[in-house]
């Protein structure tokens, strides 16, 4: 105990000597960024301003937040790490753990009825569209590229040039030959799983970073065609016009033979949010269904033990080619089903909604939710693009702030600084357990550190 | 049918050259079924390179590699078949595979031959019974009908990974192992992981088992159960095993048959008896000419 005392107690020297240099440092970062600035006066001539009372309370904060860091929260943190880690998990875990996925489930399907109830059919719409269907797009992108990164561990960058493929697929076809949303979906999702296989045969010899690279490079080559291919794609003006999905046959419309007077309810733009919420939906749960399946198969097997070492697969005779093509293929695809949901739900694409930013988002939401973990890269989805949304609302923030102050400019900024926290404090992604696809006696979760981050 | 005794093997003027270094010279032997021939040499005398050529990893840069499945008259076809520029052919249950034609993978999945490597490589995110399980990836892969069937949940494939859970836990009794069967291949002792590396070859279904090095870093009790679980493998299911080892224990004790390597090129080749005795072994493990082997012999007590 005495010994345990001693270590905690805080060497306050130190602590103010880090503080100091701390502090030290922001104001040689921040004198020339924030300290001085230039204005442009009443005849149109630049003059330098100084900024010293926002400088200094900002290199106060910072020298203030490093005296908190490491009073509070290092002691914090270091008694974390010495607490006895549970052999076996509490009972409430595990029951926990068995109802949260059915609970989880149970909400989204009731989530449109709720908002309604609360809000009413005019303020649902934001809710449906912004939070509901937004999120679950990503959600599903995520499990997508959950199978390429997480189960296969191969680290692709380009993954948003399946969803660009998926779109587009879906737009021009729509457009031009007129099919429905029902038969486009699969086509798409073939479409953009051949270009995933495409760009796998001959990439799939790298490894690691160099394939992190090429791929990358891959969405971006699909982009720029996007962009030059102006005959086909018209360039930067995007698609517009594109057909709405209908409700089976009926258009959601205002008209005598559309949705809302087949059923004879008052029109209202809220039904199509809400079927193509429904819609998406489903394609998530496939999503999930398909990879919770795969897992158990051979096939699904070989991918997590290609990520855990590709030479021994090869000693055990297993085609790491032919595996590396399916989880790129079945990672694409899934892109391509969401790519021509999201055409169908804009009515409107552009090369803009396919940025290298796009890629990053989805990779950010698989990384933090934790690698192959299903339940991981949901609760990400919903926080990073929930999040993102929610600080559009952050309206009370302007009375601290004053009138002038735009939360959404500021969005991004919080957002690096959440992702920064998270990866500090759970470095292997808010799931950091690997469930077992098959046992003898009990299923006993693997502690992820265990398993290779994966350098396919 | 298989006979002990036929050979199994045949290992012909293999030369592999890296850049300037020739790692194997000129490298001829056979292994017999049913048997176990040991391939010994002091550090860098190439054999682990033998190894890799023998599973696929490398392409030798000279030299054939013969394997026959069941009866040993298809060796008659040997010159017809390397003639045919193809990678082997079936008669039957008889087969005749080419492995210096072969990518690593098809050596494990068409000519059945499996190994183990220096440094253990399990997947240590992935439970003991999952390892196993991926080594029967191929047999699972067909009735799961390339996944088709299996992502129905057809009955079919139920029964055939239930028969695939069967073996695995056949094997981990046999290894001792089945009381850690769910727990991460990665949190096993270093010897409980060389056990289960082995298991997890059988489970591939092999008639030639590569072990490279499987007593390294083990103690002498645990040395002493791998001998035993090796000439189980050998005696009970009549699987031929091809071994690189230092430890002279386990290789007196346990094999039939022994080559040794030294600087890529054979120096001996036999049994343990007349191999132990073969003045130009000693010569190249005491790292002496061959003239002063029996002086330096004497001073040492040999």
């Amino acid at each position: 105990m005495a010994e345990g005392a001693t270590n905690q107690r805080i060497d306050t020297v130190a602590a103010l000597r880090d503080a100091a240099i701390t502090t030290l440092l922001a104001f040689g970062l921040f004198l020339p960024l924030i300290g001085f600035h230039t204005v442009t006066n009443i005849r149109n001539e630049l003059e330098l301003d100084t900024r010293w009372s926002l400088l200094f309370s900002i290199v106060a904060v910072v020298g203030v937040a490093r005296l908190a860091y490491s009073f509070l929260l290092a002691p914090w943190l270091e008694r974390i790490k010495q607490r006895p880690v549970a052999t076996t998990a509490p009972a409430w875990r595990a029951s926990f753990g068995k109802w949260f996925v059915p609970f989880c489930i149970g909400f989204v399907i009731v989530y449109p009825i709720i908002i309604i109830a609360a809000t009413g059919f005019g303020g649902a719409l934001k809710w449906v569209d912004n939070f509901g269907i937004q999120i679950l797009i990503y959600v599903m992108l995520g499990w997508g590229l959950n199978i390429v990164v997480g189960l296969a561990g191969l680290l692709d960058l380009g993954y948003v040039a399946f969803y660009a493929v998926g779109a587009y697929a879906y737009a021009l076809l729509a457009k031009e030959f007129g099919f429905s949303f029902w038969i486009l979906l699969p086509l798409a999702g073939v479409m953009s799983s051949f270009w995933g296989i495409l760009l796998g045969f001959p990439v799939l010899r790298l490894r690691g970073d160099y394939l992190a690279i090429v791929t990358l490079a891959f969405g971006e080559i699909i982009r720029i065609v996007l962009v030059n291919w102006v005959d086909v794609t018209n360039g930067y003006a995007g698609i517009s016009g594109i057909p709405r999905p209908s409700f089976f046959g009926i258009p959601f419309n205002a008209n005598e033979d559309g949705f809302a007077a087949t059923f004879g309810l008052e029109f209202s733009p809220i039904y199509r949010t809400i079927f193509l919420y429904y819609l998406i939906l489903a394609l998530a749960l496939l999503t999930a269904f398909v990879t919770v399946r795969l897992r158990r198969l051979p096939v699904g097997r070989a991918w997590e033990a290609l990520r855990e070492d590709e030479i021994a697969c090869r000693s055990l005779g297993i085609n790491t080619t032919h595996t590396k093509l399916t989880a790129f293929g079945m990672g694409a695809m899934f892109a391509g089903f969401a790519g021509s949901f999201f055409a169908a739900r804009q009515g409107f694409i552009s090369p803009e909604s396919f940025t290298f930013l796009e890629s990053a988002t989805i990779l950010a939401i698989v990384v933090l939710g934790g690698m192959g973990s299903q339940i991981g890269v949901a609760i990400a989805a919903i926080a990073m693009i929930g999040g993102t949304e929610i600080m559009r609302e952050l309206e009370f923030l302007k009375a601290i702030f004053g009138e002038s102050f735009d939360p959404t400019q500021y969005r991004m900024l919080l957002f690096g600084f959440a992702m920064v926290i998270i990866m500090v404090l759970r470095p292997r992604g808010l799931i950091s357990t690997r469930a077992p696809s098959v046992f003898l006696k009990e299923p006993k979760p693997v502690p992820v550190d265990l398993a290779k981050q994966g350098h396919g | 049918m298989t006979v002990a005794g036929d050979i199994l093997l045949r290992v012909e003027h293999l030369t592999m050259r890296f850049g300037g270094l020739i790692a194997v010279d000129d490298l001829s032997f056979e292994a017999r079924q049913g048997e176990i021939t040991a391939l010994i040499g002091p550090n860098g005398a190439g054999k682990t390179t033998v190894f890799n050529c023998i599973t696929g990893f490398y392409k030798p840069s000279e030299g054939r590699i013969g394997l026959c499945h069941g009866d040993a008259a298809i060796w008659s076809e040997l010159d017809a078949l390397t003639e045919s520029g193809k990678r082997g052919i079936r008669r039957g249950n008889n087969g005749l595979y080419l492995l210096e034609r072969m990518p690593d993978y098809l050596v494990t999945q068409n000519a059945r031959v499996a190994r183990t490597f220096q440094n253990i490589r399990l997947f240590p995110g992935m439970t003991v019974l999952e390892n196993l399980l991926v080594a029967q990836h191929n047999a699972l892969m067909v009735a799961s009908g390339y996944t088709l069937f299996g992502i129905f949940g057809l009955p079919s494939y139920h029964r055939a990974e239930r028969a695939s859970i069967e073996k695995a836990r056949d094997w981990l009794n046999r290894v001792g192992l089945i009381h850690r069967a769910d727990d991460p291949a990665g949190d096993l002792p270093y010897g409980d992981q060389r056990r289960l590396e082995i298991a997890r070859a059988m489970c591939t279904d092999p008639v030639l088992l590569c072990l490279d090095e499987p007593a390294a870093g083990l103690n002498p009790r645990e040395s002493a159960q791998l001998n035993e679980l090796l000439m189980s493998i050998g005696n009970e299911h009549g699987i031929s095993i091809l071994l690189i080892e230092h430890d002279m224990s386990v290789v007196m004790e346990i094999s039939d048959h022994v080559v040794v390597l030294d600087y890529g090129i054979k120096i001996s080749d036999g049994a343990p008896d007349v191999v132990r005795n073969d003045p130009k072994v000693i010569a190249a493990y005491l790292g002496v000419p061959d003239h002063e082997v029996e002086k330096v012999g004497a001073e040492i007590g040999l």
